[in-house]
């Protein structure tokens, strides 16, 4: 049984290590601040939940009972990221952080930024 | 090789693989281009250290680093949020 | 039942929430009751009660799908942050809403964010486009049916 536990636990802090390095290559490597958005706000959060769902197998066999309160930082997280990612967008556009120049449609960013319509 | 020792391998290898992490962050943060990247790589740097620090827990075996993380995670999104608030408004509390 | 317990899901949920923090005792469980039931009545007259949502089969299914979701459009933005940066296609999609109201438009805007390789970027002031940033595009059409078909419709079904 313990067996088990730990090799799952291995498996989950494994996914979850990748995942944020993943997010972390993302955030150094990709070209400019709009796809840059993407690696981190979505790589990180499963990340860290990965981590946390490993944290929690172990915790719950070392201790006995079930050790489930892991839970409440990954839902955190999980509500929070879209929330700072769409407000990082915001800001960008609003501070005219430009765009790579094969962006499609890039020519709305202004029009994005003063919340208009799009035509 | 017992299943205990492997999984003390795995949580030294995580560790190193977030450490990595956090100084692709931190290299991020010192680059820019623009002030948005730097708040990008911030926020980006707080998930990974609740990571580090739910990791560092399991090492010692001690459940007391999980109190740790649940500020960090709190605190690192309203910084997030209150930074991106300054850059749109120039206000943080209107 | 207004003035005895206005919101009975946010009771629910905060007192879920006291007892993972604290862990679960009798004293906690008491104090947690109270709690969930103090704050609601006190929070009662600043929330707007516009949207309500129903049908907890409908929102278990949603949730399930969004969790499915985020593991594939992980291992999508991965592979894709891994792979050569230069053959990717960014761009910006506006999106025309047909949902209404904030709490679901919130929902919708988060759901977009924690999937498939996009990241919703603003509304337009009268709340009938939203604009998403994705990381690549195939054809606009068919991203914006896929997000109809997917996510609009079924929170469309939850919040009517």
């Amino acid at each position: 049984m313990t067996d088990i536990v730990n090799i799952l636990a291995v498996i989950c802090l494994l996914t979850g290590g990748f995942f944020l390095f993943v997010g972390s290559v993302g955030l150094a490597k990709l070209p400019d601040f709009y796809t840059r958005l993407h690696a981190p706000t979505k790589a990180t959060t499963l990340g860290v939940g990965a981590v946390l769902l490993g944290s929690m197998l172990l915790t719950t066999m070392r201790d006995g009972g079930i050790s489930i309160h892991e839970l409440v930082i990954s839902l955190f997280l999980f509500i929070t990221a879209p929330v700072s990612a769409h407000m990082m967008a915001k800001a960008a556009l609003h501070k005219k952080v430009t765009a790579l120049k094969n962006t499609h449609k890039r020519e709305l960013m202004k029009r994005i930024a003063q919340q208009k319509t799009p035509e | 090789m017992t299943t205990a020792s492997l999984l003390d391998a795995a949580i030294l290898v995580t560790s190193a693989m977030v450490l990595i992490a956090l100084l692709m962050n931190v290299w991020r943060m010192l680059k820019g281009p623009s002030v948005t990247d730097r708040i990008l790589a911030l926020d980006t740097l707080y998930i990974n250290s609740i990571a580090l620090i739910i990791l560092l827990g399991l090492y010692n075996g001690s459940p007391l680093y999980f109190e740790g993380a649940l500020l960090i995670a709190m605190l690192g999104f309203v910084s997030t949020a209150a930074l991106s608030k300054y850059l749109l408004r120039g206000d943080i509390i209107e | 039942m207004r003035y005895i317990l206005p919101m009975p899901v946010h009771s629910l949920m905060l007192l879920a929430v006291w007892l993972l923090l604290n862990g679960f005792s009798v004293g906690q469980l008491v104090l947690g009751l109270i709690l969930a039931w103090l704050i609601p009545v006190i929070t009662w007259p600043y929330t707007d009660h516009q949207s309500r949502a129903g049908k907890p089969l409908k929102i278990a299914a949603y949730v399930a799908r969004l969790l499915r979701d985020i593991v594939v459009s992980n291992v999508d933005v991965a592979l894709k942050v891994l792979g050569s940066n230069r053959s990717l296609n960014p761009g910006f999609i506006c999106y025309p809403l047909a949902l209404q109201g904030d709490f679901p438009l919130t929902v919708l805007a988060s759901t977009i964010s924690l999937t498939p390789g996009t990241v919703s970027v603003d509304f337009s002031e009268d709340r009938k486009w939203l604009y998403v940033h994705a990381l690549h595009i195939t054809t606009e059409q068919e991203m914006i049916a896929e997000i109809r078909q997917r996510y609009e419709q079924p929170l469309q079904e939850i919040f009517s």
